[in-house]
């Protein structure tokens, strides 16, 4: 038996994006919201350090800094018509997320209070700017329950632990999902004339990682199935700082606060890499420098970590080398009261995780998988558009960190996520409310559930010997080592053969559990087969662009290339083979030159 | 280090009643959180056992249990802080059971929707459209409870919520408190008036055990005397 509800827009995914489009599109259009987790579990409640907006409650600073900022940090790869246009929603974003209750840090004047983050600067100066709106260090937890809250507020409807598992496509345009009732096992078809994906990011591809459990690209590997592109998959970055060993991370916001990162030597080593802004360059390229110091040697006690220090005597002592002034023009100076303040839940993670005080001692970090800068292809409508050309498929819309607008190109700069996941959301509901108003529901096919079905009965009934989790152990190692900050084509070469043979192994996956209710073996098994296949899209698309840019860095072609590079991939899964094609990139003010820090 | 995890197993499909199930991690480390052990178990040694998680890192309020006797998220224990080699691991307390550790929160989240856990105000509240004016001391008032993750940890310790699954419980108080003290906000009478009636406040026996469980640390005794202050005073201070 399948169920069949009727909604007129059905978005899936419950974070920042998924409730952004819900607040919108239940305004004009019947919605529901569909996620495989309890919305409030969502990975945009990790977030910490803060959202980018061009506000100017401290410091001189304008959108069209932020633009240039986001261009730059991109490396020339977002498209300019798409960030100027969330560069410039940024303010007033902000101003409704505060009328929405938001509870933002706030400035002695009751202002939002900002901070300074990685690549934004102020374009005159090239000094840092304070641009980062904070709440403490947990901004995204405030952003997820503030949204959250209003959506029960203007109650939405909810279908909480519903997992979705494929797409309904009729006569080329969305007609609705299917999903699975964790709590039951049973399927239920969801028919709708718009769908929007906001499933999120897929960083638990690598082994070390910041990201949840449920970042496994359900929503990218579902479209790519249903015969959709994905777009600038090889562009994944990888954040400077994450706690050693377990990837958890520590966000910019304490290098924000004045902390500096210290090779084994002792020495701060940003300095010979981006001799301006230093700790606060791009992450790519900080990564990459930290990945350099380890190799040369220069890890602490040479081991694969270094050390991210505030303790206040260090934050003071380089503030005063940098001659860094607060807003007033008095030289910046830090207590252990204000990093307690300022960073409290940073502080809590290196005390239960590592049992370190930073406020005492350095912590010890390594560069982990952070964020899905690739995904499926919108405009800023959050349209899914499907070719080169950028046609859009009718009733189809994607949104957040599964969405490739494309606003962060190569790079992302923080706070940008946030910002993406709230200006395109937003649009995405609006556009998909606007479009549903205006079309019928489609007939559905009489077996709509029915590839979900068979799918999931045949892996239930394989008699191989194979273990999910051992796949996956060997898949994310290989990623890890192979397509992570630093890669080669012998290393890439190497693991999409990996891949295809783990792919064989996980035709051959045993299930333990052959029941229905939160059968949690059965869904860590189809997430798993999500992994792989988009793990092969990102290799494959890798292994293609020979250059380096931005998050891929190739240790085989150093350089930028923009003769033969500066375009957008567009990958395809086409019967077990991955297809590249690739479409322009948009450049409307800022003229392509050399990326210096 | 080899550890030895005991299980609380329940599943309505197979028919057993309630059990434990004993499971040997042979090459446990002593930085390795809890979850990461059941993890192992799930994944080499028996794929049916079910719990719910998400972040690993303690923010997503996903894998509240009982381990050892005291609630705990699965994620934010490591093994070298229980100081034992036997782990004993079961589902939290006072809300149903559907499957091994994973409960129908249903209840819980009731009661958190009962104190109307929203901002509320006039919708266009500043003239230039810019951000309404908090001081850092009135943003200080409600910080602590801001940070609750809605993982249940606070109510299924408590003796009142286990005596009587009616009463809204510390994580709904907690979450009103974070409204009533919001200068911004223009519901507290409401959730007041909520929380005074029979199955409110006035339930907390100030057993300090949610205080004890809640893995983010919130004073969570202080935020209900808080709000039973400003009950029977009818001032917000
Ligand atoms: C530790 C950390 C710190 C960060 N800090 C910052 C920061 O300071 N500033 C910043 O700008 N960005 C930050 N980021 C990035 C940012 O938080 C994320 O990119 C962003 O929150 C993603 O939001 P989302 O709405 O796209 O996805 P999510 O919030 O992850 O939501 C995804 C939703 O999809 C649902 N879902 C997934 N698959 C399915 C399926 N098959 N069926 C049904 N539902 C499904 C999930 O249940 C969930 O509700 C940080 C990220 C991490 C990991
Ligand atoms: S898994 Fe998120 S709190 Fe433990």
């Amino acid at each position: 038996m399948t169920n069949i509800h009727q909604f007129e827009v059905v978005i899936v995914g419950a974070g920042g994006a998924g409730l952004m489009a819900a607040m919108f599109a239940s305004r004009t259009a019947k919605t529901a919201v569909l996620s495989k987790l309890h919305p409030t579990r969502s990975h945009t409640g990790a977030a910490q350090g803060g959202i980018g907006a061009a506000l100017g409650n401290l410091e001189e600073d304008h959108p069209d800094w932020h633009t240039y900022d986001s261009v730059k940090g991109s490396d020339y790869l977002g498209d300019q018509d798409a960030i100027e246009f969330m560069c410039n929603e940024a303010v007033e974003a902000i101003y409704d997320l505060e009328h929405m209750g938001l509870p933002f840090s706030r400035t002695p004047e009751g202002r939002i209070a900002q901070r300074p983050f990685g690549g934004h600067t102020n374009n005159v100066t090239g000094k840092p700017v304070m641009r980062s709106c904070y709440a403490a260090d947990r901004t995204g937890h405030m952003i997820l329950q503030t949204l959250y809250q209003q959506c029960l507020r203007n109650q939405v409807n909810f279908f909480d632990e519903f997992q979705v598992l494929d797409l309904i496509l009729v006569k080329g345009a969305a007609a609705g999902v299917v999903a699975v009732e964790l709590a039951t096992g049973e399927l239920h078809i969801f028919h709708a004339k718009a769908v929007i994906f906001a499933t999120g990011g897929h960083g638990r591809i690598w082994e070390i990682t910041s990201n949840a459990y449920a970042y496994t690209g359900d929503g990218a590997a579902i479209v790519l199935r249903r015969g959709l592109p994905l777009e600038d998959m090889e562009f994944f970055q990888f954040h400077p700082t994450g706690i050693y060993k377990f990837g958890i991370l520590i966000t910019e916001g304490v290098r924000g606060e004045g902390g500096v990162l210290i090779n084994g030597e002792g020495q701060r080593f940003m300095e010979h890499y981006a001799p301006h802004v230093k700790d606060l360059a791009s992450r790519d390229v900080i990564s990459r420098a930290m990945y350099i110091e380890m190799r040369e040697g220069r890890g602490v006690n040479g081991k694969r970590y270094l050390y991210l220090d505030v303790r206040p005597e260090i934050v003071n002592k380089y503030a005063e080398i940098d001659g860094r002034t607060r807003p007033d023009g008095t030289p910046y100076r830090t207590t252990a009261q204000e990093i307690l303040t300022k960073l409290p839940d940073i502080i809590e993670f290196c005390r239960v995780y590592l049992g370190v005080d930073p406020v005492t001692q350095p912590i010890p970090v390594q560069p982990t998988a952070h964020y899905t800068m690739g995904g499926i292809p919108t405009n800023q409508y959050g349209q899914v558009v499907y070719d080169e050309k950028n046609s859009p498929m009718p009733g189809l819309y994607a949104a957040g960190e599964a969405a490739c607008v494309s606003v962060h190109g190569a790079n992302r700069l923080g706070t940008n996520s946030l910002l993406d996941l709230v200006v395109f959301g937003k649009h995405a509901g609006i556009h998909a409310a606007r479009y549903a108003r205006g079309v019928a529901f489609q007939d559905l096919p009489a077996d709509a559930a029915d590839p979900v079905r068979q799918r999931l009965d045949e892996m239930l009934n394989r008699t191989g010997k194979e273990k999910t989790a051992a796949i996956a152990d060997a898949m994310k190692a290989a990623m890890f080592h192979h397509v992570g900050v630093f890669r080669t084509e012998e290393g890439m070469k190497e693991v999409i053969e990996d891949i295809r043979a783990l792919k064989e192994r996980y035709r051959h996956v045993h299930l333990d559990d052959r029941g229905k209710i939160f059968n949690t073996d059965l869904l860590n098994a189809w997430e798993l087969g999500n992994m792989l296949d988009l793990a092969e899209v990102i290799a494959a698309s890798a292994v293609a662009r020979q250059e380096s840019r931005g998050a891929h860095a190739r240790q085989d072609f150093t350089k930028r290339d923009d003769v033969n590079w500066l375009k957008h991939t567009l990958a395809w899964q086409k019967e077990g083979a991955i297809e590249l094609r690739y479409k322009p990139v948009v450049i409307t003010k800022f003229q392509p030159k050399e990326r210096v820090y | 280090m080899k550890i030895t995890l005991k299980i609380y197993r329940y599943n309505t499909e197979d028919g057993k009643p309630p059990h434990y199930d004993t499971f040997v991690v042979p090459d446990a480390e002593e930085n390795d959180l809890v979850l990461d052990l059941l993890e192992c178990v799930r994944g080499y040694q028996d794929g049916t056992l079910s719990f719910r998680r998400s972040c690993a890192h303690g923010i997503c309020g996903s894998d509240a249990m009982r381990i050892n006797g005291r609630n705990y998220l699965a994620c934010k224990v490591l093994v070298k802080d229980l100081g034992t080699d036997q782990i004993t691991i079961e589902p939290i307390l006072g809300l149903p059971v559907l499957k091994d550790l994973i409960v129908d929160m249903n209840p819980f989240y009731e009661h958190y929707r009962s104190v109307l856990p929203f901002f509320m105000c006039p919708d266009d509240p500043v003239a230039d459209g810019k951000e309404r004016i908090q001081t850092p001391e009135e943003r200080e008032r409600y910080d602590d409870t801001t940070k609750c993750i809605l993982c249940a940890c606070c109510t299924t310790s408590c003796p009142s919520f286990w005596a009587d699954g009616r009463y809204v419980g510390p994580a709904a108080i907690v979450n009103a408190h974070r409204f009533i003290f919001d200068n911004r906000d223009c519901g507290a009478e409401d959730r007041l008036n909520i929380l005074n009636e029979q199955m409110g406040v006035w339930r907390c026996r100030t057993a300090f055990n949610c205080t004890e469980a809640c893995p983010r640390d919130i004073n969570i005794t202080k935020a209900i005397a808080d709000v039973k202050k400003a009950i029977t005073t009818g001032k917000i201070e």
